[in-house]
């Protein structure tokens, strides 16, 4: 019964289909929420009492790390599941979803360098949260030049997984980093539990750039997980 | 619908999470002198050791009206509200610099109350703000 709702849904033709309607769609909502999210950004919301012009770089840095965390997160949990059942499809799900992660790690590294050298004195430092990101830098890297690892696909596919995994345990210390340890970079504006230590004024233009990077990276994803499948095409297999 | 196979592999998992989880928790513990990025000045008066060839990074807040400036040199006060340092530097501060602010200061240690920075750097706190909000807040 399962497998047969399976076949019927997760037919790799149909899913192509409606992954290309679906960039479209998503493409579009990528442009207009892009262009508010930069107008508000650049030109609407307020400077900083104290950095003045400088905050307005923290609408794209911050955004960028919070999605290029997200997207580990999912992977490691995808990859929990391929290593348990194996699951071919999710191995794709998650290869398709670590270029855009990668891509804003980087983003935030090296808008992160640009913010520190006028307000810190600094273009980097050592300290736990930085570094902490350059190695979610390498961990994404690795994960994605792991498929290459040995011409035996369930080998490869293996040991991405586990690398995935593995390099979950540096969320959480990315995350709390700045707690845990003195650092330069300062300690999270916006917590669960308590009121956000940024103006609402400035929470406006972050909230719609960080739709705008999600937008981003689905629609990367969206193109990555359709080049898988034309990869499966070639190779004429039937299914997944 | 999953035999043993899967069962057998969330063991090894969870096996190998546990101890790695374990396991880079202890190389962080180990190194956490060098996972700091700075100590304050009531780690410095707790230092059973200065070594004076040792580059050291102090942080804090700048104290308030401690600072003091020439055209060659510049002298502040770095405070945890508990114990003070003296830092003396000559080169370039950055913008952000100033009192009742974050800083971190990184130099040779003289003794335990003073430091000869090579470098400063500012630390941004977790406030962002329009101008008036700011303004207002500090008319309350």
């Amino acid at each position: 019964m399962l497998y047969n709702i399976m076949f019927k849904y997760f037919n790799p033709y149909k899913i192509f289909k409606i992954n290309s309607t679906l960039q479209k769609f998503v493409f579009f909502s990528f442009i207009i929420v892009l262009s508010i999210g930069l107008v508000e950004s650049l030109f609407l919301s307020p400077e900083d009492y104290l950095q003045k012009d400088s905050v307005r770089i923290m609408y794209v840095h911050v955004p960028a790390a919070w999605i290029s965390l997200g997207i580990f997160s999912t992977i490691a949990l995808l990859s929990t599941s391929v290593f348990l059942y194996k699951n071919k499809n999710l191995i794709l799900v998650s290869k398709s979803l670590a270029p855009s992660g990668m891509l804003f790690t980087l983003i935030a590294l090296v808008t992160g360098s640009i913010w520190g050298k006028p307000t810190w004195g600094t273009w980097w430092a050592w300290d736990a949260r930085i570094t902490s990101m350059l190695i979610l830098l390498i961990l994404y890297i690795i994960y994605l030049l792991s498929f290459r690892i040995s011409d035996d696909k369930d080998k490869s596919n293996k040991i991405s997984a586990i690398i995935a995994i593995f390099g979950a345990i540096n969320i959480p210390i990315i995350k709390f980093s700045v707690d845990w340890w003195s650092t330069l970079h300062q300690p999270a504006s916006i917590t669960l539990t308590e009121k956000s230590t940024i103006h609402s004024s400035m929470l406006v233009p972050l909230i719609i750039m960080t739709a705008a990077f999600a937008l981003f990276s689905i629609l990367i994803f969206l193109m990555k997980y359709n080049t898988e499948l034309i990869k499966i095409k070639n190779k004429g297999l039937k299914r997944l | 619908m999953y035999g043993k196979k899967v069962k057998l592999r969330f063991t090894y998992l969870s096996l190998i999470l546990v101890v790695l989880i374990l396991s880079t928790y202890l190389v962080l513990k180990s190194l956490e002198e060098n996972v700091v990025y700075f100590i304050s000045p009531t780690d410095i008066k707790g230092l059973a050791e200065i070594n004076y060839d040792k580059k050291y990074r102090v942080g804090g807040m700048v104290k308030k009206s401690s600072i003091s400036m020439n055209s060659e040199q510049i002298n502040f006060i770095i405070t945890d509200y508990k114990n003070e340092i003296s830092v003396k530097f000559n080169g370039v501060i950055p913008n952000l610099f100033s009192e009742d602010k974050g800083v971190v200061a990184e130099g040779f240690l003289k003794d335990r109350n003073f430091l000869e920075a090579s470098k400063i750097l500012a630390k941004h706190d977790e406030n962002y703000m329009p101008p008036e909000v700011k303004k207002a807040l500090e008319g309350n």
